[in-house]
């Protein structure tokens, strides 16, 4: 089932000085359960490309549809609650609330999706004892390793329910043993209760388990191999 | 939840908070202890010239507040005055001659303003007899006479001693008199102190050759703010035109005018303060919102709408600002409190000075509660101006943008 269908996809970014055709026309699409590297050079337009599917940056052209949704039609306000209900983000490094403990980063965006207090505190314990953090619920972000804080960051995106989680660069800053454990969770995620995520990534060990890889160059999409 | 991230935000950095709130309690600790100076002292200065002399009202001959000469007297009637204290807000009303005259002793004389007054009555009013530094105060029937204590000197006349005053009585009838000195009186004014002579009102009337006339009647009500309908009263009882009915703004322009001249000056730097701290405030509200921006991006990327940034950010802002205010407040009140029970006696020049224009060498801390209010609003709306910047920010936030940022 397809979830993400992108048509002719450009970003142009306007500076005072240069103007930088950031992503030329891509069009791909994703299906339900896929676990997928989008790599590239740094600036080849990767993290850009996932912005604008996560609804985080408008394109300059193009079409993104999530479920049939054409979210370049949304408002910002309807957007915002879009992402919310529909995609899980795990970003590269300040990922998280730094004042609100493990379980309430956790817990914040079912706060923010209206649950009960006792469906929040379920879920965030649940989570967190999936990624392997039942032990550290009550510790503060400053507490916890980098590769604790990712696995942290992974149970947030998966607390809303979302249709997909988008990563951009997660393992960028973790030491090879905290990457092992973050990947071997996010598949486990994705092979058993079929989550689809994306990555972009230029991480060798992320592609290596990745099922399907997109290289992205200048801005084009210029190979497309499901493993 | 915000109320949580809102709180633990501002502790976040102790330092910063610390620093903000400091800048709200002293603005607002500083801003109140002036103003309840300010209006503790000025309200003091007014409210003894009210209380103790003017009165809230007065009523004279037509024309009398322009040219107060001796034949701009009224007939007192009794029938009025009997009137005007069966109105509940009427406290009590004070007859007086007031006139000049030359007041000599061997071979010095001096200008001098004459009181006829009813001793009882004044007294009620104006606390003479507790101003008493030598001798006695009047009697209703006596015929010698109080006078300040420097006029005393310059003449040098002690207790027992007779002063001969020498005038112009009414339609230009000679007036001289000879009266023996029962008490010498200290004023806080220095004015009254080298040129107050008091008699009683039959003396005063003998003296300038008045059967039943007055210059003045002053009369002190129970508030202040009771003066336009007792004005209006006054009026109707009198019905005809030949009376002024004046109140104590009316009668004490000066020093209406000089209060409104202090006031601008020590507003204008209560304002400056506020306008310091304001900008304090402001730019640490400033600084907040750029190291947090990254955070404010990632809040918006996971769902969490601007409405609702914006009210985390206010929220903390309020907490900031209630704090601060709680603070100031409560340190301050107390002071204010002490300073209205234990006023500040002026010393040297400044005490001189407030001497000089006639008022005591007092200032007196103001426990009304409405400037307090005022002062507390005041500084709560520069806390609000100073979080119009993250709010207008946030308006603005592109996530992907803020994020790198």
């Amino acid at each position: 089932m397809k979830i993400i269908e992108v048509t002719n996809l450009h970003k142009i970014y306007n500076s005072s000085e240069v103007k930088v055709h950031a992503v030329r026309g891509i069009d791909l699409s994703f299906e339900q359960g896929e676990f997928t590297a989008v790599v590239g050079p740094s600036g080849s337009g990767k993290t850009t490309f996932l912005n604008m599917m996560g609804g985080l940056d408008n394109p300059t052209e193009g079409k993104i549809f999530i479920d049939g949704i054409n979210i370049g039609e949304l408002k910002s306000s309807k957007l915002t609650d879009f992402r919310m209900k529909n995609i899980g983000f795990v970003f590269q490094a300040y990922n998280l609330i730094p004042v609100l403990t493990a379980k309430e980063n956790v817990e914040f965006i079912m706060h923010l999706q209206g649950r009960s207090k006792n469906e929040r505190n379920e879920r965030a314990i649940s989570l967190l004892e999936q990624v392997g953090l039942g032990d550290r619920i009550n510790s503060r972000p400053n507490k916890l390793s980098g590769g604790q804080q990712q696995r942290v960051a992974v149970a947030r995106a998966l607390a809303s329910k979302p249709k997909f989680i988008l990563a951009d660069e997660p393992t960028a800053n973790l030491d090879s043993d905290s990457t092992a454990n973050l990947l071997d969770i996010m598949e486990n995620l994705n092979r058993e209760e079929n989550i689809t995520f994306i990555f972009s990534t230029h991480d060798a060990r992320v592609v290596k388990k990745a099922r399907r890889v997109v290289t992205i160059e200048d801005g084009k999409v210029v190979s497309d191999l499901t493993k | 939840m915000i109320l949580t991230v809102a709180w633990r935000n501002i502790w976040r950095n102790k330092r910063r908070t610390l620093i903000t709130v400091a800048s709200i309690f002293f603005a607002l600790f500083f801003g109140l202890l002036i103003r309840s100076l300010q209006i503790g002292t000025f309200g003091k200065i007014a409210n003894d010239a009210v209380s103790s002399y003017v009165g809230h009202i007065q009523i004279h001959q037509k024309g009398y507040w322009e040219e107060k000469i001796i034949n701009n007297v009224f007939e007192r009637n009794n029938e009025i005055e009997t009137k005007i204290l069966q109105h509940e807000s009427v406290k009590s009303i004070v007859p007086r001659i007031e006139s000049f005259a030359l007041a000599s002793a061997g071979v010095r004389t001096k200008g001098c303003m004459i009181m006829g007054i009813d001793p009882d009555r004044e007294n009620n009013m104006s606390s003479i007899a507790s101003k008493i530094t030598e001798g006695q105060y009047l009697k209703q029937d006596d015929i010698g006479a109080i006078i300040g204590d420097k006029l005393a000197s310059f003449l040098d006349l002690k207790i027992g001693d007779t002063l001969v005053m020498i005038g112009q009585g009414y339609h230009a009838v000679s007036a001289a008199g000879l009266y023996p000195i029962r008490g010498i009186v200290h004023f806080p004014s220095p004015e009254l102190n080298g040129r107050a002579v008091y008699l009683t009102l039959p003396m005063a009337q003998d003296f300038y050759s008045l059967d039943n006339q007055l210059t003045s009647m002053s009369i002190l009500l129970n508030d202040n703010d009771d003066i336009a309908e007792v004005k209006k009263y006054i009026g109707e009882i009198t019905g005809d035109k030949e009376y002024e009915i004046m109140d104590w703004r009316e009668l004490l322009v000066e020093l209406q005018q000089l209060i409104e001249s202090k006031q601008v000056s020590s507003n204008f730097m209560v304002g400056l303060l506020y306008m310091i701290v304001g900008f304090g405030v402001f730019g640490t509200i400033v600084m907040m919102t750029a190291e947090r921006w990254r955070e404010f991006g990632l809040l918006a990327a996971v769902g969490m709408k601007k409405i609702r940034l914006i009210l985390t950010v206010f929220i903390e802002t309020i907490f900031l600002g209630f704090l601060g205010l709680l603070a100031g407040f409560a340190v301050s009140l107390p002071i204010m409190i002490y300073f209205y029970k234990n006023p500040i006696i002026l010393v040297g020049e400044m005490a001189a000075t407030y001497e000089e224009m006639g008022f005591e060498g007092v200032m007196v801390a103001s426990v009304d509660l409405p400037f307090m209010i005022n002062q507390i609003i005041v500084v709560a709306v520069l806390v609000l101006i100073a979080v119009c910047y993250p709010v207008f920010k946030l308006i603005k936030l592109k996530p992907a943008q803020a994020m790198k940022a």
